[in-house]
């Protein structure tokens, strides 16, 4: 008898948890894939592009250990050439709206970064602002047919691990 | 005395004596290359400073300021306006904590009290050659770059700010609040770290070879501040300091400062 009322108690148990378990599933799409913006500058990175998903901290680190310290302020690798490429047309910013370059795979992988709690967000002459900007001038055709490609959850989650 | 030189004299390949004949040869070289024109009116800027892009700061150049107090004119700003725009500080009189405002460099206007006799300079960093900010630094966010510009590395930066406490000059100050995104892209700051006079280390490394004050100083005509290398012997700012009678502030500190006033 005490047998049967442990069994019944452990199966209505499971049946409660089940339920409240599927009121609870995430929905089917997840969260929102973060969307990666073409640099406007630019056909290639300066090192690969998968390298640069799953190492750019850690060039970005050197560089500023050296630029900092020792005063070698080349350009390759230096925060201030990834804003140059990668701000976006919209905001002219890589962290001003949650589209943008850095914010949009930093949100999706929950990973804060307080780079510019100290560093601009934006170029030196912001292309949102001044469109016939010299600098800018002769990319206003890539701005034209700018595409934004979604990156799929496996990639990020590559990237994650 | 006597003996010393004699000395010298019979040795002419004294090590002392060579490198002094081998400074003057690259110093002359330098000059040489400043003049080679690449077009009419365009010259080799990034030659004439002698370092390369990707070449670290040398202990072989110490920068420094001398400050003419007696060029420096009274209610006169441009030194600290031309600094405030170059580095994205807000001026004191624009912030709305005027207390916690950050002083990059600022005027001051001293008066004798017997004799009444004004004197106007600018204060700053002074750019010790030894540094009271960098001995207390608990982290090394404090540190003197090798060609004599001290800085804050506000990567580890703490923002405990001992480096305050220590610098006699009060040179130094705290960034308080959010800058949200306010910071000019060659001059990254922001809140929770301390903060002072870089001498346009951005500048320097670009090799414009000024500063943003002296620049402004010299376009307003005043010609009160002179930014160059200490220990170039040919350099303006060495032949005037051999010429002038100049002080360091605090010079009972012992600190050996970059930045040396005349008039004082």
């Amino acid at each position: 008898m005490k047998r049967l009322l442990v069994l019944g108690a452990v199966i209505l148990t499971t049946a409660a948890l089940a339920w409240a378990g599927s009121e609870n599933k995430p929905k089917a799409s997840g969260a929102p894939k973060p969307v990666i913006q073409k640099a406007v500058k630019g056909e290639q990175c300066v090192e690969d592009t998968d390298y640069m998903r799953r190492n750019h901290m850690v060039v970005l680190d050197v560089h500023r250990d050296k630029a900092v310290i020792e005063g070698i302020r080349t350009p390759k690798h230096s925060l201030k050439e990834c804003i140059n490429c990668h701000a976006s047309e919209k905001t002219g910013s890589v962290a001003a709206a949650k589209d943008d370059f850095c914010i949009s795979c930093h949100s999706y992988a929950s990973v804060k970064i307080d780079c510019f709690d100290c560093h601009s967000t934006k170029p030196k002459a912001s292309m949102a602002m001044h469109a016939l900007n010299a600098e800018t001038a002769h990319y206003k055709h890539k701005l034209a047919a700018q595409a934004t490609s979604k990156v799929d959850v496996e990639e990020m989650a590559r990237v994650a691990q | 005395m006597s003996e010393l030189k004699s000395m010298t004299d019979n040795t002419p390949s004294s090590p002392q004596l060579e490198s002094q004949q081998r400074r003057r040869f690259v110093s002359a070289a330098t000059a040489t290359a400043a003049g080679l024109a690449v077009a009419p009116g365009v010259m080799l800027y990034q030659v004439a400073h002698g370092r390369a892009e990707d070449q670290a700061a040398s202990s072989a150049v110490r920068w420094g300021m001398l400050v003419d107090a007696t060029k420096c004119a009274s209610g006169c700003n441009d030194c600290v306006t031309a600094c405030s725009t170059e580095n994205g500080w807000t001026p004191v009189a624009e912030s709305k904590q005027p207390k916690q405002a950050p002083q990059w460099i600022r005027k001051l206007e001293l008066q004798d009290p017997l004799t009444q006799m004004e004197t106007n300079l600018p204060m700053m960093c002074q750019h010790c050659a030894e540094p009271p900010c960098v001995d207390v630094c608990p982290t090394g966010a404090s540190f003197k770059r090798a060609d004599g510009i001290v800085l804050v590395n506000r990567h580890t930066c703490i923002g405990c700010r001992y480096c305050m406490m220590a610098c006699p000059y009060k040179a130094r100050s705290l960034v308080h609040e959010h800058l949200n995104d306010t910071q000019k892209a060659d001059v990254p700051r922001g809140i929770g770290c301390v903060e002072s006079c870089t001498l346009c280390v951005q500048k320097v490394d670009r090799g414009d070879g000024n500063t943003a004050c002296a620049e402004a100083c010299t376009a307003a005509g005043h010609n009160a501040l002179l930014f160059g290398d200490m220990n170039d012997p040919e350099s303006e700012i060495s032949k005037r300091l051999r010429e002038l009678p100049t002080k360091q502030v605090r010079a009972d500190l012992n600190l050996n400062l970059g930045v040396r006033y005349h008039g004082i």
